[in-house]
């Protein structure tokens, strides 16, 4: 129920509550699909949500995990991992997504355009 | 050039003898094989479980496809009646000649009939082949009461054959005691008592006169001693005589008490014919088991490859006897002899331990120096069968106390014994494979590491099964030995196995993961382990899946309660228990697909699926289900699927008993119990079997006196009958069985082990999972009943749960910032329904081609 307040560069999406520990939620910024994660410390993640493998729009709804040093969430249709803080996809690196800037405001949690 | 070879007979040694020679690095062979039956090679050994619901299919011996790929000729129902030597040809029953440069005669045996007065009624029958069995079928379906002539190995494995049947069954037997070969006085009065106690009435120092008319039943049976027993179906199975008329006919020398002289290559006199198995005497004996039959068959198989060849014969196998040690279970009473069973070499002593409660007797033969051991004899216990084998075979020095061996352990400390690293390499493990300890390890360092792996690589352990146990052995300390240590961790953050983990939550009464992550972890955990820990924690606890602390490690699936799908919508299944389901029922489900734009398809599980719900549809879909009377059918978790049923005695004219009132009681039992994979069940009304429950974890099948228990079946990509468990069991007993088979499957089984694969790796075998789950050996079976019952007793459907309660429901959309739908999902119309667009087609849609996009 949150409206969308777009500054110039950020994009309020929810409250921090709002996101299950150790899940994601998808937010709808600038037109685009992202995936929010919120880790273990209150840690934000936002990568793109469609899983270039396949087109769904799902990556916010996969499991959430590390493996070895990576920070890293599994596409709930064929169990691809990518990197949350890169955006690699660990098994097909052709299938790499775009990561974007994500920071908490008070309790807003605020989504930007990356670098990348 | 080739060479022309003729093998008559295609039973379990001449089979045998064509895998060989189809191994054989030369080509070169023009095989054909004569089968007198209509059937090519199948499993004689195991023939019993025909009527423990096998099918000939699942005895054969024969991959698909043998004959065609390795080039040979198998003609069926063809006898061969005469062999010219002379021109070197033989004659078959339909008059057609097959010429040879090479006969192999491979005949085997037929089972012996005294010669009684009467033998030859309508309803006496034989026991040695599959039309035998089906004779067997016949006749017992118009028969109260059995009698098998015969005490020895096969006689009593008929009598089991009866037994099943439902007959009322009696062994009668010439001898003093039964298996009057394998084991002495004192091991054949155990082995009479345990059976006995199984209900078969055993009658010994029986000598039959003649078989006349029975007064109340078919036949009647005068014995010597003037006594007499009437029964309505005589079997008789009373050993084996080879079959060696060919040689007869045809001037190969036979011995005084038949079969065909053979030398160390298992020649005949004639050079040009070999005769291997049972129809064939090498040095005075005929050898009525399956194991001197493949050697022979190995050593004809390198004989002829080396005359292909032109090899020197130097270094060729020859056949030196063999040990006729066996082990077996006859009614889930355990036999086994060793050796020298009845203690015959000169000056040797013996040890002998016997316990009448437990119906164990044990007996040790051992040399006049106490320092070798030459054989032995167990009944109701034959755990150190291989052990002993492998003392014996391998001249192993005896600890100062042979005793030790067979007296139970009193103090808890693990008996003296060989350990496996005493072996030679050069030890045969499984003897009716012929696989050495060395063949095993080098098997194990070419990455066989588990035992179903192990038993493909050698092919040891997959006739009797009887060196499983101690092939395992091998296996663990060879990985070990090797630093291949054997890897079960569940993944980087967990260094145990999931057996150790579901241990560790119970004992440690862990409920939530990451109170086990910090104390057996490391990490954040990932996509293996937070699911299979959050599966351990539901079969444990059984607490809301999607509860604060518990919704995080639920995969997609469990975490929205329905199955994604490729497109990233989700299909909704409905529980429909036994696959009953009321005309009201499927209408409400008709109108909610209706109504929600869902595409709707009849499942194999019995039930209807309705595909193509959006995140956010599927409370709204749940709400309108619940108000209708569903519950949800946990499609989308490792947990009980369906229990698929036919329609029973209530309408059936077949049906025996109601088996649609099981199935629906067993899915409302066991819905919800979340285990290592998922599960799915079936109960059949008859044995005709139109639930298919043989292809389900928990399969089901009415009998006239109760239900049949199968276990561990399974269709999908490697399908595997399931095996009878126990027979005509009440109701209580079933389900006190399924709880804890269901039980120990949850606690023992790896992650996203499906029953068969794990009935596959248990060590053991059928035989240890009866054990556990019937006879109660591990003393756990109140513990895993209990477990159960708090389980069941915390059920509650899951949707109904969801649904209530606003923070769960808040999950359900898929934009946490806005209303909008994902547009990643469309659906185009197809046969009346919809279906998920292709891409093409959702790009298309973006350039204007007009698509049906579904909303609410």
């Amino acid at each position: 129920m949150n409206s969308i307040t777009a500054s110039s560069e950020w994009t309020s999406v929810c409250r921090i509550g709002e996101i299950v520990p150790d899940t994601g939620v998808c937010a709808l910024v600038q037109g685009e699909q992202v995936a929010v994660f919120r880790l273990a410390g209150d840690a934000l993640y936002a990568i793109d949500n469609i899983d270039p493998d396949n087109g769904a729009a799902v990556l916010s709804r996969g499991l959430t995990g590390s493996l070895g040093e990576r920070v890293v969430v599994a596409s709930p249709i064929h169990k691809h991992h990518f990197d949350l803080r890169t955006g690699e996809c660990l098994e097909a690196p052709q299938h790499g997504v775009r990561v974007w800037k994500v920071r908490v405001d008070g309790d807003l949690v605020q989504v930007g355009r990356g670098d990348r | 050039m080739t060479m022309k070879l003729v093998v008559v007979g295609n039973g379990m040694v001449g089979h045998r003898l064509l895998e060989e020679l189809a191994a054989l690095p030369s080509s070169g062979l023009d095989v054909t094989v004569l089968c007198e039956e209509t059937r090519a090679a199948y499993d004689r050994v195991h023939l019993s479980e025909y009527f423990a619901g096998k099918s000939a299919d699942d005895l054969s011996l024969v991959t698909p496809g043998f004959f065609e790929r390795n080039g040979m000729r198998l003609r069926l129902a063809t006898r061969a009646v005469g062999i010219d030597r002379a021109m070197k040809r033989v004659t078959t029953d339909g008059g057609n000649v097959v010429p040879y440069d090479k006969l192999v005669i491979a005949t085997g045996s037929t089972p012996f009939v005294p010669a009684i007065p009467g033998n030859d009624r309508p309803g006496c029958l034989a026991y040695r082949t599959l039309d035998d069995l089906d004779a067997l079928v016949r006749w017992g379906g118009q028969s109260r009461h059995g009698v098998v002539v015969g005490g020895g190995l096969l006689g009593l494995e008929c009598a089991k054959a009866l037994r099943d049947l439902g007959l009322e069954t009696h062994v009668v037997e010439f001898a003093s005691r039964l298996m009057a070969v394998q084991v002495d006085d004192i091991g054949g009065q155990m082995l009479r008592q345990a059976i006995e106690e199984l209900g078969l009435v055993v009658h010994t120092g029986k000598n039959t006169l003649r078989i006349d008319d029975g007064e109340t039943r078919r036949h009647r049976m005068v014995f010597a001693d003037g006594g007499h027993l009437e029964t309505d179906l005589i079997v008789f199975s009373a050993g084996i005589r080879p079959r060696d008329e060919l040689a007869r006919l045809s001037g190969l020398g036979v011995g005084q008490r038949g079969g065909i002289m053979v030398d160390n290559f298992c020649r005949t006199r004639d050079r040009d014919v070999y005769a291997i198995g049972e129809c064939a005497q090498w040095g005075g004996k005929v050898f009525g088991l399956v194991a001197p039959g493949y050697e022979m068959a190995r050593v004809v198989a390198k004989h002829l490859g080396a005359l292909l060849t032109r090899r020197q014969a130097a270094e060729l196998p020859e056949f030196a006897g063999a040990d006729m040690s066996t082990k077996l279970k006859l009614m889930g009473v355990d036999v086994a002899s060793i050796g020298d069973a009845h203690g015959a070499t000169p000056g040797s002593r013996s040890y002998q331990f016997s316990d009448g409660r437990r119906q164990v007797y044990k007996k040790l033969v051992v040399s006049g120096d106490g320092r070798r051991l030459l054989g032995g004899v167990l009944v109701g216990d034959a755990s150190d069968y291989g052990q002993l084998l492998q003392m014996m075979l391998n001249g192993l020095e005896l600890p100062e106390s042979p005793e030790s061996l067979i007296l139970p352990a009193l103090d808890g400390k693990p008996k003296a014994g060989p350990a496996v690293d005493a072996l030679p390499a050069s030890a045969q493990v499984c003897s009716c494979n012929n696989v050495s300890k060395g063949q095993l390890c080098a098997a194990v360092a070419a990455g066989a590491d588990t035992i179903d792996a192990l038993k493909q690589a050698t092919r040891a352990g997959t006739s009797c099964g009887g060196c499983v146990p101690l092939a395992t052995q091998i296996m663990k300390a060879e990985l070990q030995r090797q630093g291949l240590a054997v890897d079960n961790r569940l993944c980087e953050h967990f260094a145990h196995s999931r057996q150790e983990l579901y241990h560790l939550v119970r004992v440690g009464r862990i409920k939530r993961f990451d109170d086990l992550l910090a104390r057996h972890g490391r990490g954040l955990g990932c996509d293996i382990c937070k699911p299979a820990v959050a599966s351990i924690l539901a079969s444990c606890w059984n607490e809301f899946v999607l509860q604060q602390e518990h919704a995080a490690l639920q995969d997609s699936n469990d975490y929205f309660l329905a199955n994604i799908q490729k497109d990233g919508s989700y299909s909704v299944v409905p529980r429909m228990p036994g696959g009953e389901v009321t005309p009201e029922g499927l209408i409400r489900i008709g109108e909610i697909a209706r109504k929600h734009g869902l595409y709707t398809k009849l499942t194999g599980g019995q039930r209807v699926d309705m595909f193509g719900a959006r995140l956010e549809q599927l409370p709204l879909v749940w709400e309108e289900l619940i108000a209708a009377g569903f519950e949800s059918g946990h499609a989308y978790g490792k947990s009980l699927r369906t229990v698929k049923s036919c329609v029973g005695s209530t309408w059936c004219r077949y049906g025996v008993q109601d088996s649609v009132g099981m199935a629906i009681g067993l899915e409302h039992r066991y819905k919800g119990l979340r285990s290592p994979h998922k599960l799915k069940f079936g109960v059949s009304g008859c044995a005709r079997e139109c639930a298919e429950a043989q292809g389900k974890d928990v399969g089901v099948i009415a009998t006239e006196h109760g239900w049949n228990l199968y276990v561990c079946g399974n269709g999908g990509m490697k399908p595997r009958h399931a095996e009878l468990l126990a027979g005509d069991l009440d109701a209580d007993t079933l389900v006190r069985y399924i709880d804890r088979f269901l039980m120990f499957y949850i606690r023992t089984a790896d992650r996203l082990q499906r029953t068969s694969t794990w009935r596959d790796n248990l060590e053991g075998g059928l035989d240890y999972l009866r054990d556990v789950v019937v006879h109660d050996r591990l003393g756990i079976a109140a513990e895993l009943e209990s477990e159960m019952r708090q389980v069941i007793d915390a059920y509650a459907c899951e949707w109904k749960k969801a649904v209530d309660d606003p923070q769960v429901r808040a999950r359900f959309r898929h934009f946490v910032n806005s209303e909008a739908a994902d547009d990643q999902v469309a659906f185009v119309p197809v046969r009346g329904q919809v279906r998920p667009a292709t891409a093409e087609e959702k790009r298309g849609r973006l350039g204007g081609i007009p698509v049906v996009v579904e909303t609410e």
